[in-house]
């Protein structure tokens, strides 16, 4: 059993714009509003850097803003650990429409935005953080294998870590094809320090497959189409405020045991 | 709490030398580099490749068909390498599959089954090709999910993409996991194959050489891309003697996405946290294999920094004149490089060096040397400011 505190929650999604005012809908106390997209206008980067990113690196900086926004740590004094399913589908599209033009001109800037590490390497130039940073992907259960390895940082290499989870739908022509058609991204920052205040985070990796926690109708479809937000169960035990144990799948045969102890 | 090392009870590679330990140590013996004009696909550009004999004639097992592209042709060549399936399906049997972890780097995937996707589309509108499987492809995923089936594996299963520090990364990430609990052992590597978003992107950075890349070099101008796999078992060393893993650094640049740090801060820092998680001093170190791309940049960089850290006192070279920048595989493949020179006792030269630039000052080898080395320092350092270095040796 690992046990690691949760310090700040950060959270974009459709109807979910910011976990200050995600946390009523969580509840259930207000409806979610699904076609309300979210607007990113993330403002950790000057304007110069922002006009070379895509929507999907403007989603990860936008969530990690949210976060950030109640964090006590300067943004320079925290490790990363980046998740994405999908990475840039609007990169890969723009990429290998190029390598069918005639002299194949694929754009400088369009490759150095395709790594699977870009957000990660916008990030570290806008927080000025020279702390390790990882890029990870694990398909369905991308956000699992990442707070697995976030809890990690946090408590081995005792340093505060952002857990970063986020997907953009897949363009067009790749729609379907994937692990994502929707919007979403989660941010935690989790810590091995005890302080007033935060949320005590148990994870334990058990043998045995596990049924994903139920889900309102609205949040499921969520979750089916984007896997960032198998953060959601685990969201909305955290925005009602009390004691809760949860599971979640990971990789068929393994389940990650969650609990929040108040 | 100093790092417990972690033993490479199995290993693996295959690059432009050929396939298995075997043929990189005769070719590093011989001074053959496995760099040649660029025959890939219709590429059509001026430059020399790493590419690795064999990948067209890969059949993967019925079961993994829908996993079947050049990434996951090249990763079963190197599961298959050097006994290195067979010794996992030991550890299998000995932890159970639910106990050993597997950590996979690569930068690009299969984005190649993608590319052919498009050019079969006809006209930049319309619905790609039916056939294509993109999540069992290119998905970013694809080579851990490939090497779990493969390997009959069901612990914890990710990929780390960071550009050129990912299969270092792994490491990293997995020594994490066994020190947390989550897994016994693991399976690491990476795998990158060829294709023409690395070659055209890398040429739109003008970050391409038009003649095998020469590291350190005065006249240094980019990069030769290669392709490679490589992979690692592991564990707890439980009394057994041989190579080890035995700290790690990671860094992040934070200061431009394409290019390092004048000063090779971010690598300096990463080097510095790999030798405290070793607990070792800098004079400790008998090796240090480069990141060494060849473009004149990051040389300069990498210079600036293992001068910092070291002075002159430790023989370097990058090993990037014999296999190319493997990218995403650089990592594995140069650990694996790390492990042969201290199981062998020698160190590799930096192969199509010719006049040193004057500018740089680490002591580089220009030939492959026989000589007892017991520690060696691998760097690994990529696009997005991702920095890396391994410290590979006897353990103490």
């Amino acid at each position: 059993m690992m046990r690691v505190n949760i310090e700040s929650i950060g959270l974009v999604a459709p109807g979910l714009p910011g976990w200050e005012a995600a946390q009523e809908v969580l509840r259930g106390e207000r409806a979610l509003e699904a076609e309300s997209a979210p607007v990113f206008r993330p403002t950790l980067l000057p304007p110069n850097e922002r006009r070379r990113t895509t929507a999907l690196i403007k989603l990860a900086l936008q969530t990690a803003e949210d976060a950030l926004a109640r964090s006590r740590h300067p943004m320079a004094e925290l490790a990363s650990v980046f998740v994405s399913a999908e990475g840039d589908g609007e990169i890969v599209d723009r990429i290998c429409t190029a390598l069918t033009l005639p002299d194949r001109p694929v754009s400088p800037t369009h490759f150095h935005n395709s790594v699977h590490n870009a957000p990660a390497g916008y990030w570290a130039i806008a927080s000025g953080s020279q702390r390790f940073s990882t890029s990870l992907a694990a398909g369905a259960d991308s956000f699992a294998a990442g707070l697995l390895e976030a809890a990690a940082v946090a408590a081995l290499e005792q340093v505060p870590v952002m857990l970063l989870a986020y997907d953009y739908a897949l363009p067009p022509a790749l729609a379907g094809r994937g692990y994502v058609d929707a919007v979403f991204g989660v941010a935690m920052i989790l810590t091995a320090d005890e302080a007033p205040g935060l949320t005590p985070l148990s994870l334990e990796l058990a043998t045995g497959s596990a049924v994903p926690p139920p889900l309102p109708p609205e949040l499921a479809v969520l979750r089916a189409h984007n896997p960032a937000a198998a953060a959601l169960p685990l969201l909305t035990a955290l925005a009602r405020r009390g004691s809760a144990t949860l599971t979640l799948p990971c990789h068929d045969g393994q389940t990650l045991r969650l609990g929040i102890e108040r | 709490m100093s790092f417990e090392p972690l033993l490479l009870s199995a290993y693996s590679t295959v690059s432009a030398l050929g396939h298995g330990r075997a043929s990189a140590l005769a070719a590093l013996r011989a001074g053959r580099s496995g760099l040649r004009p660029c025959d890939y696909d219709e590429a059509g550009l001026d430059t020399w490749i790493g590419r690795v004999d064999g990948v067209e004639d890969v059949a993967l097992p019925a079961a993994l068909a829908p996993f079947d592209c050049r990434n996951n042709r090249l990763a079963a060549l190197g599961l298959e390498s050097d006994g290195f399936a067979a010794a996992v399906a030991a550890a299998r049997a000995r932890y159970g599959a639910a106990r050993i972890g597997v950590f996979i780097g690569t930068s690009t995937s299969g984005i190649e089954a993608t590319e052919q996707a498009y050019r079969r589309r006809g006209g930049t509108e319309g619905p790609l090709p039916a056939s294509f499987d993109y999540r069992h492809t290119h998905n970013t995923f694809s080579s851990a999910d490939f090497t779990r089936r493969y390997l009959g594996l069901e612990g914890p299963a990710l990929v780390i993409s960071t550009a050129c520090s990912s299969s270092a990364k792994v490491f990293a990430t997995a020594s994490r996991h066994i020190r947390a609990g989550w897994c016994d052992a693991a399976v690491v590597g990476g795998v990158d194959s060829l294709c023409l978003t690395t070659l055209y992107g890398f040429n739109s950075l003008e970050l391409v050489s038009h003649q095998p890349c020469r590291p350190w070099d005065a006249a240094r101008d980019g990069i030769s891309i290669g392709e490679a796999a490589g992979f690692a078992l592991l564990e707890r060393p439980a009394g057994r003697d041989g190579v080890a893993l035995l700290g790690y650094g990671e860094s992040s640049d934070a200061y431009h996405m394409s290019t390092p740090h004048p000063e090779g801060e971010g690598a300096l820092l990463a080097m510095r946290a790999a030798l405290d998680c070793a607990g070792l001093e800098p004079g400790q170190v008998d090796y240090i294999n480069l990141h060494g791309t060849a473009t004149p940049s990051n040389d300069r960089a990498e210079d600036r920094a293992v001068t910092r850290l070291f002075g002159t006192a430790v023989p370097c070279s990058s090993t990037k004149g014999w296999t190319g920048h493997t990218l995403g595989a650089a990592g594995i493949t140069e650990a694996v490089f790390g492990c042969l020179a201290v199981e062998q006792g020698l160190m590799p030269g930096s192969l199509n060096t010719g006049q040193i630039d004057p500018q740089l000052s680490a002591p580089l080898l220009r030939e492959t040397v026989q000589r007892p080395v017991r520690v060696v320092m691998s760097n690994s350092f990529g696009f997005g400011g991702s920095n890396c270095a391994l410290i590979l040796g006897r353990q103490p």
